[in-house]
C-alpha cells in the first residue's frame, strides 16, 4: 500500500510493452523456473526501478499477458527477475522458451511491502509455495541491511520437499536470518517439519508482538490462517501485510477484472495491509 | 505409418460423421486460407467429406460431428474414442443431440411409419443424444453450424496442448458491442439471446429477429427467468415451446425449461 | 404544466445566452462539420433512438419520443415536432470515447526467427462533435474521465478522443418513468461539462455557451440575443422534466448500507430474476470493464492486442487459476450493484450511477436497481452500532 508511482517505463503509454530478452533461465523445481529478463532498449532499462512486492506484466505475442511478481533484488542490475510457475496458457508457453528468446514487459505495477516501516522491528515472513517469490526481494533487502532489523524469521511451506523454492539460497540466508521449512507430504529424504506452515508460526517465539511486522504470500487460505495466528499472538491488523492474487488483465486499474470489494488488486494491491481487506476476505464470491 | 526421425510427425486429425447435416464439416472446408495453414500443422488422416484417402488410426485429434441415433453408431463412437487421444465434438448435433432430438419428445416408430415404406428395415434408437452421453469428450464446440473462427481456435489450441479460449457469455454482450438494439426490449420479439452462448456474433438480432439458441445454453443460463420475462411480455406457449425445442432442444437446460413450460400449461 | 414559483432554480437568466430559431438548427450542424468534425447525434434506427453520425436535421428524431419502463422501450409519435423530445436510448456516448473494440497495442516480427517489435498504435484522434448530450450523460462522461484520465495511468485511446470532442448538450424537457437523475444530483439541467447547451423552446433553441470552443461556434451562427421570454420558456420546459421524474433512489449512507449487507437474502432473490445477460453493464454509460486479448494473423507474425467491452456478468470475467471467483448469478449481481453504488465511492470518490435509467429499461426482466436497494434498506441486516438509538 505504500505509494508507488508510474515508472518511466509506463508513463508514456501504459499499454506499450517493451521488448526484453531472456538472459538466463534457472530451473527451480518441477514446473517452476526463474527468468532473468533484460529490457532491450537501454534507456528504458536504466530507468526501470521497482519496489519489493511489485509485479510486471509479461507478454508473449499471440498468447497473452500474465502478471508476475518481481522476485529479484532491487540491485540486480539490468536483469529483472521473475520466478514463474506453469499454470495457464501464457506461463506454459513461457516454459517453452529458451535463453535469448524475447518477450514483452510492462511495469512495474502495484503496491509494495512496507520495508521502510520495518526498520528497528522484528520481521516474520510466511510463504506458501510460489508465494516465496514476491517475498524474496524483502529477504535480499534485509540481508543487505541486516543491522537495521531485529529478529527476522522466514517460514516456508511447500507441498513436498521437491517443491521448496531457492533450495541452495535458503542455506545462505539461514546464516543471517531464521529460515524454517515445512512440507505437507514427507518423502524419505525429508527430515524436517511436516505439516502446514501455520504450525511453524504457532511455535515461533514472538517476543515483541507490537513491534513485529508480518508479511505473507501464498494460497489465500494459508494467509488467512497465518494472519489469524499472528493476531492471536498479540500482533495488530496494522502490522500484518499480505499479497493477494486476482485476474489482472490491464494492470492499470481500467479493466475491472481484479476488483475485490473496493480494491483494485492491480493498483491498490497486490500488497495490502490486513485491515484494508479483512472484512472482504471473509465474503465468498466477492 | 512410420515417421522419419528428422521431422517430428504432425498430429493426425480425423473427422467422424454421425447423424448430422454435414454443415459443420463444411465449416472446416470453408476455412479455405486457414485450411492450408492447418494442413501444414496437422495431417488430415480421415475426412471423408474432403478426401477418400483414409489412413487408419490412432489419431491425435478426432473431430466428431453429429449425434447418436442408431445402435450401430452407438458402437462406432466407442471405437472413435479408442482411436483418438483427444475427442472434440463439433456442432449442436454432437454437443446436444441436434434438431433431430425432437424425436425424444415423440414416438419415433410413428415417424418411421410416416417416412419409410418399409420401416422394418430401419434400425434406429428412440432418442438422439449428444456424443458426451456415450463417451468422455475433451472439448465440446457448440453451434448450428459451428463458427469457423472458433473451430480454428480449438484446433490451434489442441495442436499446442492448451485449452481453447471459447467465450461462454450470452449473445447479448455481442449485440451491445455491435450497437444492435435489443429486439426483445424495443420490439417485443421473443429472443433467446440472454440465455444463449455467444458464437454467431449476434447474427439474428442484427436482422431484427430473435435469437434461436443455435449455440446452446450459456454458462449458468437462467432459462426460467427468461421464460417468465417473455411470458410477461405476452409470448405464449405456442411461441416459446418451438423456440426452446430447436437446434439444441435436448441441451439439458433448454430441455428442462421446455418440459416445465409444457407442464405449466397443463396445470392451467 | 405548472409555473415555476421563483427564479431561484438552477436556470438563472444568462446574459450571454442566445436564441437560435428552429429553421436555423442546420447551421449548427454545418458549423461543426466545417470545423472538421464527425457529428454524432440522435437518429432513429432499429426501432429506437440511437447515436450515429448525422449530417442533417432531417436525421434527427423530430416529432418522436421514447416511452420507457423497466424491460420495455417503445418509440411513439409526439403531438408536436420537437427535435429533442425524447429521453435517452440504448446507446451512450461511451461507445465513441471508450469504443467497444479498440487495438491498444500491436506486435510484429519478420519471421519466427526475428525479434518482436511492440508498438502502441498512434491513431489520428477522431474529432467528434456530440449533439444532444443530456445532463446525466455529461455526468457519465465525467465519471469515465476519472477512470481513464485521472488515475495514476492515462488511457491514450480515451485521452485522444475525449480531448478532441466537442459537446453540444441538450437540457431535458421531458423525463421517462425510469429516470432518477434528481436522486443522483446529475440533472436534468446541464450545469457544466459542455461547449454549448441547448434548450428546445417554442420556435427555437436557447443556447448557453460553456467554453471558448463553444463561443467560436456560437459566434458563427446567426443567433439573436435571448430575451426574457426565451429564458422563461426554457425554464418552464426544464421544470416540466423535473416534475415528470417520479423515480427516486435513497442514496443516504448507501455505501455502508450495501457493503454492510453483502450476505443479504435479497441478492439470492434477485438472482432468480437476473439473467446475467450483461445488458445493464453494456448500456450503462459509466461501466468501464473490458478485456484485452491477443489476436494473431494466420502467419502468427502480426498480433493485435484487442480491447473489448466486457462485463462482470460474464461468468469468465473473474476467471483465475482454473476457477471462477464469482461462480453464481447472485455474486455477479452483487458485484455489479455494490460496485456501481458503493465501492465506486472508495475508488473514485463518487457514485458510479448517474440515474439515467438505462439499466432498468434494457434489462429484459426489468430489474430496477432502485427497488433492489430499497428492499435491502427495508431489512437492513447490519448490527446497529452500540449506543445507537435505532
Amino acid at each position: 500500500m505504500s505509494a508507488s508511482y508510474p515508472s518511466a517505463c509506463v508513463s508514456t503509454n501504459p499499454w506499450l510493452n517493451h521488448s526484453a530478452t531472456i538472459a538466463r533461465i534457472t530451473q527451480e523445481t518441477p514446473g517452476v523456473a526463474t527468468y532473468d529478463l533484460v529490457i532491450d532498449d537501454e534507456s528504458v532499462s536504466v530507468s526501470f526501478h521497482f519496489a519489493p512486492g511489485q509485479f510486471n506484466m509479461i507478454y508473449l505475442p499471440g498468447v497473452g499477458e500474465v502478471a508476475i511478481s518481481i522476485s529479484g533484488a532491487a540491485s540486480s542490475g539490468p536483469s529483472i527477475i521473475h520466478t514463474i510457475r506453469e499454470a495457464g496458457n501464457v506461463t506454459r508457453a513461457l516454459a517453452e522458451l529458451k535463453e535469448g528468446d524475447s518477450v514483452g514487459l510492462r511495469g512495474p505495477f502495484g503496491s509494495s511491502w512496507p520495508i521502510e516501516q520495518c526498520v528497528g522491528k522484528d520481521i516474520i515472513l510466511v510463504a506458501g509455495g510460489i508465494g516465496l517469490a514476491p517475498l524474496r526481494p524483502v529477504v535480499y533487502e534485509v540481508l543487505a541491511n541486516r543491522e537495521q532489523y531485529g529478529n527476522v524469521s522466514l517460514l516456508i511451506g511447500a507441498r513436498t520437499a521437491a517443491g521448496l523454492l531457492y533450495g541452495d539460497e535458503l542455506e545462505t540466508w539461514n546464516q543471517s536470518i531464521d529460515v524454517q521449512r515445512t512440507v505437507d507430504r514427507s518423502t524419505s529424504e525429508w527430515t524436517g517439519h511436516v505439516g502446514v506452515v501455520t504450525v511453524l508460526l504457532e511455535r515461533l517465539p514472538i517476543a515483541k508482538p507490537k513491534n513485529t511486522v508480518l508479511m505473507t504470500c501464498g494460497p489465500e487460505v494459508m494467509m488467512w490462517y497465518s494472519i489469524r495466528t499472528a493476531l492471536s499472538r498479540g500482533m495488530t491488523d496494522e502490522s500484518v501485510w499480505l499479497s493477494l492474487e486476482r485476474n489482472m488483465n490491464c494492470a492499470i486499474g481500467m479493466c475491472g477484472h481484479c476488483q475485490l470489494g473496493p480494491q483494485f488488486v492491480c493498483k491498490d494491491g497486490p500488497v495490502f495491509r490486513y485491515d484494508q481487506v479483512a472484512s472482504i476476505m471473509k465474503v465468498a464470491g466477492l | 505409418m512410420k515417421s522419419s526421425p528428422e521431422t517430428p510427425r504432425r498430429p493426425r486429425l480425423a473427422l467422424h460423421k454421425f447423424a448430422s447435416c454435414d454443415g459443420c464439416q463444411l465449416s472446416l472446408l470453408s476455412c479455405e486460407d486457414e485450411l492450408m495453414a492447418i494442413a501444414g500443422q496437422v495431417e488430415i488422416s480421415y475426412f471423408l467429406e474432403a478426401t477418400s484417402c483414409i489412413q487408419p488410426g490412432p489419431y491425435e485429434i478426432a473431430l466428431v460431428e453429429g449425434s447418436i441415433t442408431t445402435p450401430h453408431d452407438k458402437e462406432r463412437i466407442q471405437q472413435v474414442r479408442r482411436d483418438a487421444q483427444k475427442v472434440v465434438t463439433i456442432g449442436a448435433c454432437a454437443t446436444s443431440g441436434g434438431i433431430q432430438s425432437l424425436k425424444n419428445w415423440a414416438n419415433h416408430e410413428d415417424f418411421l411409419k410416416c417416412v419409410y415404406a418399409r420401416p422394418e428395415f430401419i434400425e434406429t434408437l428412440a432418442t438422439s443424444t449428444a456424443i458426451a452421453d456415450h463417451i468422455p469428450v475433451d472439448f465440446e464446440l457448440r453451434g448450428c453450424p459451428i463458427n469457423r473462427h472458433q473451430l480454428l481456435e480449438v484446433l490451434v489450441a489442441m495442436i499446442n496442448g492448451r485449452m481453447p479460449k471459447i467465450p461462454r457469455h450470452s449473445v447479448c454482450l455481442d449485440c451491445k458491442r455491435r450497437g444492435v438494439v435489443c429486439v426483445e426490449v424495443a420490439q417485443g420479439i421473443p429472443c433467446l439471446g440472454p440465455i444463449t452462448q455467444t458464437g454467431c456474433g449476434a447474427l439474428c438480432p442484427t436482422y431484427d429477429r430473435g435469437c434461436y439458441g443455435c449455440f446452446g445454453p450459456a454458462a449458468q443460463a437462467n432459462c426460467t427467468g427468461l421464460v417468465h420475462t417473455l411470458q410477461d411480455n405476452g409470448a405464449t406457449k405456442d411461441t416459446l415451446l418451438p423456440l426452446l425445442r430447436n437446434f439444441n432442444a435436448a441441451a439439458p437446460e433448454f430441455a428442462e425449461q421446455s418440459n416445465a413450460l409444457e407442464n405449466q400449461e397443463e396445470t392451467l | 404544466m405548472t409555473q415555476p414559483d421563483s427564479t431561484s432554480s438552477t436556470v438563472a437568466p444568462n446574459e450571454e445566452a442566445q436564441f437560435l430559431p428552429t429553421d436555423r438548427l442546420q447551421l449548427l450542424i454545418d458549423a461543426l462539420i466545417a470545423d472538421d468534425r464527425v457529428v454524432i447525434g440522435p437518429t432513429i434506427e432499429q426501432q429506437a433512438i440511437v447515436y450515429e453520425e448525422i449530417s442533417s436535421v432531417d436525421d434527427l428524431p423530430r416529432g418522436w419520443t421514447d416511452v420507457q419502463s423497466p424491460g420495455n422501450y417503445r418509440l411513439e409519435k409526439r403531438d408536436d415536432d420537437t427535435y429533442f423530445g425524447y429521453v435517452v436510448g440504448p446507446h451512450s456516448w461511451k461507445q465513441f470515447l471508450f469504443p467497444p473494440l479498440t487495438v491498444v497495442a500491436t506486435a510484429d516480427r519478420e519471421s519466427a526467427d526475428t525479434k518482436w517489435s511492440m508498438q502502441a498504435p498512434q491513431e489520428d484522434p477522431l474529432r467528434y462533435a456530440f449533439l444532444g448530450v443530456r445532463a446525466c450523460e455529461l455526468a457519465a462522461i465525467a465519471v469515465q474521465d476519472r477512470v481513464f484520465l485521472q488515475g495514476p495511468y492515462v488511457d491514450p485511446v480515451y485521452r485522444a478522443r475525449r480531448d478532441a470532442a466537442f459537446i453540444v448538450a441538450v437540457n431535458c424537457t421531458q423525463a421517462a418513468s425510469t429516470c432518477f437523475c434528481t436522486s443522483m444530483n446529475t440533472g436534468p439541467k446541464c450545469k457544466s461539462g459542455f461547449d454549448l447547451a441547448l434548450t428546445e423552446i417554442d420556435g427555437g433553441f436557447l443556447i448557453e455557451c460553456g467554453s471558448e470552443a463553444g463561443a467560436v461556434i456560437l459566434k458563427s451562427l446567426e443567433t439573436d440575443d435571448a430575451g426574457s421570454r426565451h429564458h422563461d420558456l426554457a425554464e418552464n420546459a426544464q421544470q416540466q422534466a423535473v416534475e415528470q421524474i417520479s423515480k427516486t433512489l435513497d442514496t443516504g449512507g448507501i455505501r455502508d448500507l450495501l457493503l454492510g449487507n453483502l450476505e443479504h437474502p435479497q441478492w439470492e432473490e434477485v438472482a432468480n430474476r437476473c439473467l446475467s445477460c450483461t445488458n445493464c453493464t453494456m448500456v450503462c454509460p459509466t461501466c468501464f470493464c473490458s478485456t484485452v486479448t491477443d489476436v494473431a494473423d494466420l502467419s502468427g507474425d502480426h498480433v493485435d492486442r484487442k480491447r473489448q467491452w466486457d462485463s462482470c456478468f460474464n461468468i469468465d470475467f473473474s476467471y483465475m487459476n482454473g476457477g471462477v471467483v464469482r461462480n453464481n448469478v447472485k455474486s455477479r449481481y452483487r458485484q455489479w450493484l455494490t460496485h456501481k453504488l458503493a465501492s465506486w465511492h472508495d475508488q473514485f470518490g463518487e457514485s458510479g450511477c448517474v440515474g439515467c435509467g438505462r439499466c432498468l429499461t434494457w434489462c429484459p426482466p426489468g430489474i430496477d436497481l432502485t427497488e433492489e436497494v430499497a428492499a435491502i434498506r427495508l431489512h437492513d441486516l447490519r448490527v446497529p452500532p452500540e449506543g445507537s438509538s435505532s
